[in-house]
C-alpha cells in the first residue's frame, strides 16, 4: 500500500513536470494528497471487480493495476497509451483489470458503476463495482437516481465520494446542504459512512467492510473519504480560492504517505531506509515511464477514424 | 437494397407492436444476456404495451421496472453494456430521451472510442416519435437526427411491422448503441411478419414502390405519406419511386444515388423539424454525390418550425401530409 502510494506521488509529480515542460498537451488534474482513497480501497479489490474514475483518475487507474508505461504514453497522446492516444489524461481505462474508465463529465461514473454492479448481479457473479466520484459530482442529479436503483435493487455498488473540499474553484460547504455528504445515504435507504481519507488503513477498513457486505448480497453503501488536494484543480492553477495556511497545515499534518510511513515505523513493519528505499526504486520507475512514453511514437493520423464503431 | 415484404394475406399478420414484442422475445431466448428496462416494461407491459407476455416469460431479473430515472437507467444500461449484458431500454417517449443526452452522447457513443476501442457498448435504446394523438410538445416530437449527428451511434427508423422485428433484431445482435424510433401512430398498423427468425441489416434501403419519374425518400411513417403521394401522382401521370432509407446511420447513400439516377428529381419526406435535420442531410448528400443525374433542386418537407401544438386543428398542419408532397414534386417539375 506504501508502495503503491508512493507510485501515484511520484507519477503525478513527473506529470506535473511532464506538463510544465510542454511535453503533454491537455489537461492535467493531479491526485497528490488524495493517493489513500484509491489506494486504501482498490486495496479491498479483487483485478475483477469494477470501478469507474474521474477526470482526476490517475491515482485510481494505478491503484487498480494500470502499469506506469502506458499509463505515460497515454497521457503524452502515444500508441504504446492504454487508449492508443485517443483518450489521454481523462480517460484512462483497463478493462483487463476492471477499470471501467476515468470520466470527463462529473458524475459520468455513476451510471457505468450501478451498471455494472446491476450486471455483476444479473449474471449471478460476486463481483462489486467501486464509483469513484467527488464532492462536486455529489450535487449532481444522477447521483440520486442510481444511488436509488442500487438501493431498491440491492446492487453490489460502493459509491466512495473523494470530498477534497472544492469543486473545481468552489469551497463545497458553498454549494452543499449537508456538512457531510455521507448523510445522504440515509435518503437512499442505504449505510453511509465519513472515514479519514489521508489514512490509508481507515478507508481500506471501511471499504473493505462495504465490499464484503456487497458480495454476500446486503446491497449498496456510501462512504465519504474526507481528503484535501495539495495541488490546483489543474496543473496551471495556483488556487487562489483558499489559504496558504489551509493548505500548509494540510500537507504538514494530513500527507497520507507520511501518515501511513510513520505508522509503519511505528508498528515495526519497515524502517525509515526501507521506506527511503521505496522512495528511490519508485522514482526510478516512474522516470523509465517518462523516458519509455517519450520515446514512444505517436499514432498514425489514420488511426483517428479507427474505434468508432465495432464491427 | 432489398424490396420490401409482401403483404400476401395469405402469410401471418401482425401489427407493429407484436412485431417488436416478437423480436425482443426471440433474442430473449436465443440469448439470456438480453435484458430488457424501462418505465412499466414489466407486469403492465408498457403504456404501448409493446412488453405484454415478457415479464411472464422472462421474470423481473430480465424484464425490470425502472424508476421515473431516465438518466439513472440509461446510465445503467450503458454500464451493463460494458460488462457483459446486452441490455435493451425503453424510452416511453422520445421526447424523455433530452433527459438522457449525457448518458448516451457523452459516455455511450464515444467509451469505445476514447478507451481506443477497449470495449463496446452493445445497447440499443427503443423510444417513440411521432405526432398526431394530441400529445402536444413533450409528448410528440420526432428527435433522431439529433441522435443521427452523433459519432458512435446508429439511428434505425422502421416503417412497417416486418421491419420493426427485423431492424431491432439487428439492434439488439449490434455491438454498438443503436437507437430505434418507433412511429407511436404506427403501433397498430398490421402487415405480414415472418416468424422466423431473420434480421434486416443495418444500412439497407429499401425500395417500396419502383417508379421512374421522381424518387421520394420517406422515413419511418413517412413512407407512408410518400406511398399515399406515389398513387395521387401517378394519377397525374408522374411515377414516382419510393426509397425507405430505414436507417439514418448508417445512411443506404447508393440506393438513394441509384435512383435518383433512374429519376432525376428527388423530394426527401421526414416526420422530425425541417430546419438542421435529416431532411438537409440527405437532400446535401444526394446534391453531392448525384448532381449529374438531378434534372432540378432536391426540396425537403418536415415538420414544421414550431414545438407541436396541442389542439388537433393546429397540431395536423405541422405534420408532412400527402397534399404537400404531391404539391412539392409538382413545383419541381414547373421549374
Amino acid at each position: 500500500m506504501y508502495r503503491k502510494m508512493v507510485e501515484i506521488r511520484k507519477f503525478e509529480e513527473h506529470v506535473w513536470d511532464v506538463y510544465t515542460r510542454g511535453w503533454m498537451p491537455g489537461l492535467a488534474h493531479l491526485y497528490i494528497g488524495e493517493e489513500a482513497v484509491a489506494t486504501g480501497a482498490c486495496s479491498a479489490l479483487r483485478d475483477d471487480d469494477y470501478i469507474t474514475s474521474t477526470h482526476r483518475g490517475h491515482g485510481h487507474c494505478l491503484a487498480k493495476g494500470a502499469r506506469l508505461e502506458p499509463m505515460m504514453a497515454e497521457i503524452m497522446g502515444k500508441e504504446a497509451g492504454y487508449c492508443r492516444g485517443k483518450g489521454g489524461s481523462m480517460h484512462i481505462a483497463d478493462m483487463s483489470v476492471g477499470n471501467l474508465g476515468a470520466n470527463g463529465i462529473v458524475g459520468g461514473g455513476f451510471g457505468i458503476a450501478t451498471g455494472a454492479a446491476l450486471s455483476a448481479k444479473t449474471r449471478g457473479t460476486d463481483q462489486v463495482a467501486v464509483c469513484f466520484f467527488g464532492d462536486g459530482a455529489a450535487n449532481q442529479g444522477i447521483f440520486m437516481e442510481t444511488a436509488n436503483m442500487a438501493s431498491v435493487w440491492n446492487l453490489p455498488v460502493i459509491y466512495l465520494c473523494e470530498n477534497n473540499q472544492y469543486g473545481e474553484h468552489t469551497p463545497f460547504q458553498a454549494v452543499t446542504g449537508v456538512d457531510e455528504i455521507a448523510d445522504r445515504a440515509h435518503g437512499f435507504g442505504m449505510e453511509g459512512t465519513r472515514v479519514d481519507g489521508s489514512d490509508a488503513l481507515a478507508v481500506h477498513d471501511v471499504v473493505r467492510h462495504a465490499v464484503e457486505r456487497a458480495r454476500e448480497g446486503g446491497g449498496p453503501t456510501l462512504v465519504e473519504a474526507l481528503t484535501y488536494r495539495f495541488r490546483g484543480h489543474h496543473v496551471g492553477d495556483a488556487a487562489p480560492y483558499r489559504t496558504k495556511e489551509e493548505l500548509e497545515w494540510w500537507m504538514s499534518n494530513r500527507d497520507p504517505i507520511e501518515l501511513l510511513g510513520r505508522e509503519m515505523r511505528r508498528r515495526r513493519i519497515a524502517t525509515q531506509a526501507q521506506l527511503d528505499e521505496v522512495q528511490t526504486e519508485t522514482e526510478t520507475a516512474v522516470v523509465a515511464a517518462v523516458e519509455f512514453a517519450r520515446q514512444a511514437p505517436y499514432p498514425e493520423p489514420e488511426q483517428a477514424f479507427e474505434d468508432v464503431y465495432s464491427e | 437494397m432489398t424490396q420490401a415484404a409482401t403483404t400476401d394475406t395469405n402469410e401471418r399478420q401482425l401489427s407493429y407492436r407484436e412485431a417488436i414484442i416478437e423480436a425482443m422475445a426471440e433474442e430473449m431466448r436465443l440469448d439470456e444476456t438480453v435484458i430488457l428496462i424501462g418505465e412499466d416494461v414489466g407486469p403492465s407491459g408498457g403504456i404501448f404495451k409493446c412488453s405484454e407476455g415478457l415479464f411472464d416469460e422472462f421474470g423481473h431479473d430480465r424484464v425490470i421496472d425502472a424508476p421515473i430515472s431516465e438518466a439513472g437507467y440509461i446510465g445503467l444500461s450503458v454500464g451493463a453494456a460494458m460488462t457483459g449484458l446486452r441490455p435493451i431500454a425503453e424510452l416511453m417517449f422520445g421526447d424523455f430521451s433530452l433527459l438522457t443526452m449525457d448518458q448516451l452522447v457523452n459516455q455511450a457513443a464515444k467509451i469505445r472510442y476514447m478507451t481506443g476501442g477497449q470495449c463496446q457498448v452493445n445497447l440499443t435504446v427503443r423510444m417513440t416519435m411521432g405526432a398526431g394523438r394530441s400529445s402536444a410538445a413533450q409528448h410528440s416530437q420526432s428527435l433522431h437526427a439529433l441522435f443521427a449527428h452523433i459519432p458512435g451511434l446508429k439511428v434505425a427508423v422502421p416503417s412497417c411491422p416486418y421491419d420493426a422485428k427485423g431492424l431491432l433484431k439487428a439492434a439488439i445482435r449490434d455491438d454498438n448503441p443503436v437507437l430505434v424510433f418507433e412511429d407511436k401512430m404506427m403501433y397498430n398498423d398490421v402487415a405480414h411478419v415472418p416468424d422466423h427468425d431473420y434480421v434486416v441489416d443495418l444500412g439497407t434501403a429499401a425500395v417500396r414502390r419502383a417508379g421512374s419519374d421522381v424518387t421520394l425518400v420517406g422515413t419511418s411513417s413517412m413512407v407512408g405519406v410518400a406511398l399515399e403521394a406515389a398513387d395521387e401522382l401517378a394519377a397525374l401521370g408522374i411515377e414516382a419511386e419510393v426509397v425507405d432509407p430505414r436507417t439514418l446511420f448508417p445512411l443506404d447513400i447508393d440506393a438513394l444515388v441509384d435512383s435518383v439516377r433512374k429519376t432525376g428529381y428527388a423530394v426527401i419526406i421526414d416526420e422530425g423539424v425541417q430546419r438542421y435535420g435529416a431532411t438537409g442531410e440527405i437532400a446535401a448528400t444526394l446534391q453531392e454525390q448525384a448532381f449529374d443525374y438531378l434534372d432540378g433542386p432536391v426540396l425537403r418537407i418536415g415538420a414544421a418550425d414550431v414545438p407541436i401544438p396541442f389542439s388537433p386543428v393546429l397540431e395536423m398542419p405541422t405534420i408532412p401530409d400527402t397534399a404537400r408532397v404531391v404539391e412539392a414534386v409538382q413545383s419541381q417539375r414547373r421549374r
